[in-house]
């Protein structure tokens, strides 16, 4: 047995799992050698912009391409008629929906693309498009949701008026999408008859937009002699997207490639398959030449896959000590003019049932009734881990509601209510069975670090002064890691994901994976785990993703899965490559292979230290005839997993504001963020993970919305309005963490990167109805823009000096 | 993203400048820093057939005290004002209002003339030139002419400017020694336009207001001199109830446009207390 | 379609020269004929800060600068930080800082905190986040791009002048 500081030498030599390896993509990145879409160049390739309809509803009369195809570079227009004799004016949303691609006789939301005119640079694109001339007439728009199912509401989706259903059972009006439910109605109903205290509050969680700093694009590229079409893209899940495009075009799956390079930020904006995707390939099979389409930010914001929109009730029925006995969430939601939102399949509202929260809720029902509105189509996405930011913000929002409402304390009442450690895995009254959890101590460490009594004392000395001190805090439980293919699918497709592992000879490793970084850091985590299950140093791993003709198959990284489903998938693929590494040791050594023991890099025979085969010296042996009788030469091994439940990380978030009641600005004092993810691949980048999904959850909280007037027409649609925090506003993040594994991960490990989004939205939300609390505020609606606060400050006559 | 196509023009003198406005008319506009008229082009809001950019004719920059006033060049940029150790010791307003103004790029390119001769009421220094009694030297094809701030700005977009004038030197009389000066303005964020916002000047007599001299930015279709608030507070101390009043009429003479920003109940009682703020600043800074 | 004009500018030291429209931006000029894709587009409305270049001893947004200004200027992208195989300090220190994620606003980022710097040798956190607030980050929440900035503030007082 080597002595300790040998062993820590021969660990640290593998910077894997548990250490803050600095990330290997950096290297291109700080040279500004990145690939990013708009940086892909083909010979031959033309320019695609989009003409998109400048109101919300409108019958299309018309449309004059002359002037435009008269335009110096323009080479085409394309419209409805033109993608119509490839049956692709119309495509299936991953939702179970259809979608217009180009629009056909009506538009349904503003911008809505109507023809792309194809040029020669993008010039001389943008002049064509100013060019097309197109006759609208324009129809009564609705915008408000509550509106949708009015029984003179205008009739949105035309194009499926007679149909019944959409994919998610029966509509009862021409704008509605569908009705989900889960839990027990009838249990809910009674804890609610019986229960002494009730409390009920109407919550909006606006519509947001993720807006990640890249736009949409792609290029495709159809190559006429071959009948193989190649498309580069934004996309978080280039396998699902090929398998989608083998079905539009009916072009074989294996004649397709899609590429995700370097992207430039996802946050679920970059899931969906998008119309300028879809007429870039038609346009590229038509002419046989590479087609670049890149959209704007104003068309990034209004048109693709926004956020939220959920418009909710949320009740909850305790007893006088604040225990929970009943639970009744109901949601509207506003889908926008297609449900084109990514989710699985059996989920519509996607993980929203989540919305017991880390407390134990005896008695719950949930109900999402989903429409139509005049207004881009979408809903699940902005690191929300698919709709679970609505779940935990309306159970977190509540259980304040409820703490007020019984004058106890808010940290108290959650202590009262969590789920304890024994009794996971837990099973909730919703249908999840939460893997593992250690809520108390998390909350302890938290309230501790910050002097949460001490912050007590000081608001209730502010307030005696008429100032606004508000404290925050969040006690969630997210649900990451989708998913168990039995459970989770996406037009059929499971949930699985994979790796790939390949060892050379010289001990170098390739592996890739079915997952796609937009930069989470993949190339790096990914190696620790290989490193520290081979042995082999993180330095000579290479990690490869997005490129569907090398990488096997998987669904892409969305909703925190990339650990959860292709982590596991890593450890099971080196485990399967370090089992018959033991297998070759042993041959080499001539014992058996239960005589060897692991210890770092290298098997020893128990008893014999001095007999031992370092990995390295097996990847060599692996290549030769040295190997056990019967074997094959080589260490490879691929890793398909099907996750048997997803992953439940949870947090503890505290955080506090200070309030100017003359201007109703909020300051951000402090906010300290403990996160639990199970075993922690590298410290470094979940917190630079934390850091990032928290100032979303600032901007998100304070200053996000996707504002319409009663026409349907975008009033902050740029980054004019759009609130994106500098670096002068974002406020500074103190992290923290606890380690509670998933017992069902071969590593311990759950997701995080949407963890501080899920639980900060909340957190700051409930700091600034906090600062008000004592003044009979239970509650006001997203975002807390200056403006909003003062007019609460205002509405209580506290504004004056 | 991508503006129509235009003509470029760079004279390097101002009458080449100003022939070319001439020839040109309304198909022509004029480009200083171009960090207002460029994003509008892109988005073809603004599709001039000829731009005229002013960058490459030289005396149009500078900064220096002439007599009692500092003659500024109308290309004299943000980011040249931030820096002015002149202007730091003898005008400092204009060094915080110019530090309010959009980010440190834009500053490097942003002017003040064509933050001044856009007519944007969003932009800050209209403002500040009203609080400051500034006038502005105007060169067309009839020759030159002053006109004071105060005559200078009609309404959206609308200034003094004649077809053909370019607006060349900003003049500005250097405030007494001992005047209190501050600049304050809510925003959304950093970078943005106000709110509302308030330039104060205030000068103290025996612990009483001897001037003030307050302008509002983005409260109505141009900056907003708040005379009666300032004819108030002339002879009075700065205390709780000569502050309201002081507020409440700069509040009063405003008329805001509804946007994300706010409402305009809003905008006008933040115009308020972006006074009151700007006073108790100025007072701060200034001898008593 | 509008004349072209020769424009001749020096770009990392080395002398270009293009035929562009007046109305081309030089942020297209710089990708697009150029191949220099360091500088990024990331809005249309002059905000986000990924086109940051470095222009006679300023910080540009190249997105709001047309290509006819730039006639006899020295320009400098991300990617001419790095001389003779040697990182710039600010390249280093972003690396390990951690202060990039998916990288998309780091050339634009580290352009400007090179110009931040030579003004300012040693500034303060706020003073950073003041001077950096033209560039929008979506990843890392600014705190590590401060982290990174100071170190490299700190390493480069070091180096003797």
């Amino acid at each position: 047995m080597g002595d300790m500081s040998e062993l820590q030498q021969r660990e640290d030599a593998l910077q894997g799992m548990g250490t803050s390896l600095l990330r290997k993509e950096d290297a291109r990145f700080i040279r500004g050698q990145g690939s990013y879409i708009d940086d892909v160049k083909l010979p031959g390739m033309l320019f695609g912009a989009l003409v998109r309809s400048p109101y919300a509803h409108a019958r299309i009369r018309g449309i004059d391409k002359s002037k435009a195809l008269a335009s110096p570079g323009v080479v085409a227009v394309l419209t409805a008629d033109d993608l119509k004799p490839v049956n692709l004016h119309w495509m299936p949303t991953l939702g179970g929906d259809v979608q217009a691609v180009l629009a056909d006789q009506k538009v349904c939301f503003q911008l809505q693309e109507v023809a792309m005119v194809l040029a020669t640079d993008r010039y001389a694109a943008a002049d064509g498009a100013a060019l097309v001339e197109v006759d609208y007439e324009e129809l009564p728009a609705i915008v408000d949701p509550k509106k949708a199912m009015a029984a003179d509401a205008p009739t949105i989706r035309e194009d499926i008026a007679e149909k019944k259903e959409v994919g998610h059972g029966p509509r009862t009006h021409p704008n509605h999408i569908f009705t989900w439910e889960a839990g027990d109605k009838a249990a809910a109903d009674a804890a609610f008859d019986n229960a002494p205290i009730t409390v009920r509050q109407e919550l909006l969680n606006p519509r947001v937009h993720p807006c990640p700093l890249e736009t949409c694009g792609c290029v495709a590229s159809f190559n006429k002699a071959t009948g193989y079409l190649t498309v580069y893209m934004t996309t978080q899940a280039p396998h699902l997207v090929r398998t989608v495009l083998a079905m539009l075009s009916g072009i074989a799956e294996s004649k397709i490639r899609v590429v995700g390079g370097d992207i430039g930020g996802g946050f679920g904006n970059k899931v969906p398959v998008y119309p300028g995707y879809v007429v870039a390939i038609v346009a590229s099979i038509v002419t046989g030449v590479p087609v670049k389409w890149i959209e704007s930010r104003i068309d990034n914001i209004s048109t693709t896959g926004f956020a939220r929109d959920y418009h909710c009730v949320g009740e909850l029925a305790a007893d006088a000590d604040g225990r929970i006995k009943g639970l009744r969430f109901t949601a509207l939601a506003d889908h926008g003019a297609f449900n084109s939102h990514v989710s699985a399949s059996k989920f519509p509202a996607g993980l929203f049932s989540i919305c017991t929260g880390s407390y134990a809720v005896p008695n719950a029902y949930c109900r999402v009734d989903a429409v139509y509105t005049n207004k881009a189509p979408g809903g699940v996405a902005y690191r929300c881990s698919l709709r679970v930011t609505e779940a935990v913000y309306l159970i977190e929002r509540m259980v304040d509601v409820l703490a007020q409402k019984l004058g106890i304390d808010k940290a108290e009442i959650r202590r009262r209510n969590f789920v304890a450690k024994e009794q996971f895995p837990y099973t909730t009254s919703l249908g999840w069975t939460m893997d593992s959890g250690d809520y108390a101590p998390a909350l302890e460490k938290v309230l501790q670090a910050v002097d949460y009594e001490g912050l007590r004392r000081e608001q209730a000395e502010k307030r005696a002064r008429g100032e606004l001190m508000g404290i925050g805090l969040s006690t969630f439980t997210e649900i990451v890691g989708a998913g168990p293919t039995k459970a989770c699918d996406i037009l059929g497709i499971g949930l699985f994901d994979s790796c790939e592992i390949r060892v050379h000879p010289t001990g170098g490793v390739i592996a890739r994976l079915g997952t796609m970084s937009q930069g989470q850091g993949h190339a790096t985590t990914y190696a620790q785990i290989i490193a520290t299950e081979l042995g082999l140093p993180a330095a000579d791993i290479v990690v490869e993703e997005g490129d569907t003709d090398k990488a096997p198959y998987g669904a892409g990284t969305w909703g925190s899965r990339s650990t959860p489903v292709s982590g596991a998938a890593t450890a099971k693929a080196a485990r399967k490559i370090k089992e018959k590494a033991r297998q070759i040791a042993a041959h080499l050594l001539e014992v058996g292979d239960g005589d060897l023991e692991w210890e770092v890099d290298r098997f020893r025979v128990k008893g014999n230290p001095e007999a031992s085969k370092t990995m390295k010296e097996i990847c060599m042996a692996s290549h030769t005839g040295n190997i056990p009788e019967g074997m094959e030469q080589g260490l490879n091994a691929v890793a398909y997993y099907d996750p048997p439940n997803l992953t439940y990380p949870f947090g503890a978030y505290v955080c506090v504001v200070d309030i100017d009641k003359h201007t109703g600005e909020v300051k951000v004092r402090r906010f300290y963020a403990l996160d639990d993810c199970g075993t922690r691949i590298n410290p470094m980048i979940i917190e630079g993970q934390i850091h990032g999904g928290l100032t979303e959850a600032f901007a998100v909280a304070m200053g996000q919305q996707v504002p319409f007037d009663e026409n349907g027409n975008h009033l902050g649609n740029s980054l004019m309005d759009y609130f994106l925090p500098t670096a002068v506003e974002t406020p500074h993040w103190e992290t923290d963490h606890t380690v509670t594994p998933s017992p069902h991960h071969p590593l311990g490990a759950k997701g995080v990167a949407e963890s501080p989004h899920v639980g900060g939205i909340p957190c700051i939300s409930n700091a600034v109805i906090d600062a008000f609390a004592h003044l009979g505020v239970t509650h006001m609606d997203m975002p807390h823009t200056a403006y909003r606060v003062w007019q609460q400050c205002h509405a209580l006559g506290i504004d004056r000096h | 993203m991508i503006p129509s196509p235009f003509e470029y023009h760079a004279p390097t003198s101002l009458p080449d400048a100003i022939a070319l406005l001439g020839r040109y008319g309304d198909e022509a506009k004029l480009l200083a820093g171009g960090h207002s008229l460029l994003p509008m082009m892109k988005l073809r809001f603004a599709q001039p057939a000829h731009l005229i950019d002013l960058g490459r004719i030289p005396d149009l920059r500078g900064i220096a005290q002439v007599g009692n006033e500092i003659h500024i060049g109308a290309m004299t940029t943000e980011n040249q004002l931030v820096w002015s150790p002149l202007l730091a010791e003898k005008i400092p307003l204009l060094v915080e209002g110019a530090r309010a103004i959009a980010d440190p790029q834009v500053r490097y390119r942003g002017t003040i003339g064509g933050d001044i001769s856009h007519g944007d009421p969003g932009n800050d220094h209209p403002a500040l030139m009203l609080a400051l009694d500034a006038s502005f030297l105007l060169r067309g094809p009839s020759g030159e002419r002053t006109v004071k701030a105060a005559g200078f700005f009609f309404g959206l977009y609308a200034t003094a400017l004649e077809p053909g004038e370019v607006l060349t030197r900003i003049q500005i009389p250097i405030p007494p020694a001992g005047t209190g000066c501050a600049y304050e303005k809510l925003k959304r964020k950093i970078g943005d336009f106000a709110t509302a916002a308030s330039a104060v000047l205030l000068r103290l007599d025996g612990g009483k207001v001897a001037s003030a001299s307050i302008a509002l930015t983005n409260v109505g279709p141009t900056p907003l001199k708040a005379t009666a608030a300032e004819a108030f507070l002339a002879g009075q101390a700065l205390d709780e109830a000569s502050l309201a009043e002081a507020a409440r009429l700069a509040s009063e003479i405003c008329d805001p446009v509804a946007d994300q920003r706010g409402d305009a109940d809003y905008k006008r009682a933040m115009a308020g207390e972006m006074t009151r703020r700007a006073l108790l600043k100025a007072q701060s800074r200034a001898a008593a | 379609m509008a004349q072209k004009t020769l424009v001749s500018f020096t770009l990392n030291g080395k002398e270009v020269d293009v035929a562009v429209e007046p109305r081309e931006l030089l942020i297209h000029t710089l990708r697009e004929r150029l191949l220099h894709t360091g500088p990024h587009i990331g809005c249309e409305t002059s905000h986000c800060g990924a086109c940051t270049v470095d222009i006679d001893g300023m910080s540009v947004k190249s997105c709001t600068l047309l290509t006819v200004q730039c006639e006899g200027a020295s320009m400098l992208t991300i990617e001419g930080l790095e001389q003779n195989g040697t990182l710039h300090a600010l390249q280093q220190a972003f690396h390990e800082q951690h202060g990039l994620q998916c990288g998309y606003c780091t050339p634009g980022m580290i352009t400007r905190a090179y110009r931040l710097l030579q003004e300012n040798p040693n500034p303060s956190e706020e003073e950073i986040r003041y001077w950096i607030a033209g560039n929008l980050c979506r990843c890392t929440g600014y705190q590590n791009i401060v982290k990174a900035v100071q170190a490299a503030a700190q390493k480069l007082a070091a180096q003797p002048a």
